[in-house]
């Protein structure tokens, strides 16, 4: 059975339902704690939504320094498909791992509601289950998820493909040209603002509709699709 | 023993929120005139006597983890 790692931080909050989108999704959730320097042979790891470490000095900041982060970036660079989901895509874009970075929402407030996005890139190990462009409701719940680039990186992105959710019928945060989720230039780490884990069956959440980013890395690792 | 400060600010260019909202506020309170409100970081370290360039170290410490440089840019100054 696939083995897909979660990551707990102190902080995080998301981790046990990002374990059951997995399980939901037909694969083994393995749980990697923040001080540990095994990544337990998993076939590739998500970094969970929450406040690691209190969001003390900025959102994902004293993460990217935590023992497990060293694994990750390494797992990274061999080519591990790692997901960032809210709080996790904050610790990917300090870590360097992804272009940019996620700011205070341009109204101030805290933003929870059921939002809708557009699939723009369905040919990474985390999307390829969507239709492209397929319209889908997943919540989003965050105070800073504004997603900042200089225009040169953010025109490389638009470019390369690399915008793979834009958030339609509404900017929930002011991001830059609307973007709720990228991927880096191997197209195998992604990192998202909306809780796909929070959608994955319409008895608790708005739609079903998250859960194709936990059957679309199964498939990755099953060698069917990306 | 060196104390070093650390001032940080988001980029000129970068959306700065919470300055606006501060801006915003000014005028409800009375104070006219004041415009171009930007909102910034204050850290200030202590450093061994036995570091040689406290400066340069403490330089480095804010482009690593003080400052995200992608949107913030830091100046560093040696008080004592």
């Amino acid at each position: 059975m696939a083995r897909i790692g979660i990551v707990t931080f102190p902080g995080s909050l998301d981790e046990q339902d990002c374990a059951r989108a997995v399980r939901r999704a037909g694969a083994e959730a393995v749980a990697l704690w923040h001080g540990d320097h095994d990544l337990h042979n998993v076939e590739a790891i998500i970094l969970p939504g929450g406040f690691s470490y209190g969001d003390a000095l900025r959102c994902g900041a004293i993460a990217k320094f935590s023992p497990v982060m060293g694994e990750v970036i390494d797992a990274a660079k061999r080519g591990v498909p790692i997901l960032g989901i809210c709080n996790g895509f904050q610790i990917l874009c300090e870590a360097h791992l992804l272009p940019g970075v996620l700011t205070r929402n341009a109204h101030l407030h805290y933003r929870t509601k059921d939002q809708s996005l557009r699939m723009e890139n369905t040919t990474t190990p985390w999307t390829s289950a969507y239709a492209p462009n397929a319209e889908v409701v997943i919540p989003v719940k965050h105070g800073e998820g504004r997603y900042v680039a200089d225009e040169p990186v953010l025109d490389a992105l638009e470019s390369e493909g690399r915008v793979i959710a834009r958030y339609v019928g509404g900017n929930p945060n002011g991001s830059a040209r609307d973007i709720a989720g990228i991927t880096d230039a191997t197209g195998r780490i992604v990192g998202l603002m909306p809780h796909p884990e929070h959608a994955i069956d319409p008895l608790t959440g708005p739609t079903d509709d998250g859960l194709g980013f936990f059957t679309s890395a199964l498939n990755a690792l099953s060698g069917v699709g990306a | 023993m060196p104390r070093v400060v650390v001032d940080v600010l988001l980029k000129s260019e970068i959306l700065d929120p919470q300055g606006q909202a501060i801006e915003r506020a000014l005028p409800r309170l009375g104070f006219d005139g004041i415009s171009d409100v930007r909102q910034g970081k204050h850290f200030e370290l202590t450093v061994a006597d036995d570091v040689a360039d406290p400066e340069d170290v403490v330089r480095r410490v804010a482009d690593t983890l003080l400052a995200n440089p992608v949107i913030e840019d830091f100046t560093v100054s040696l008080v004592s």
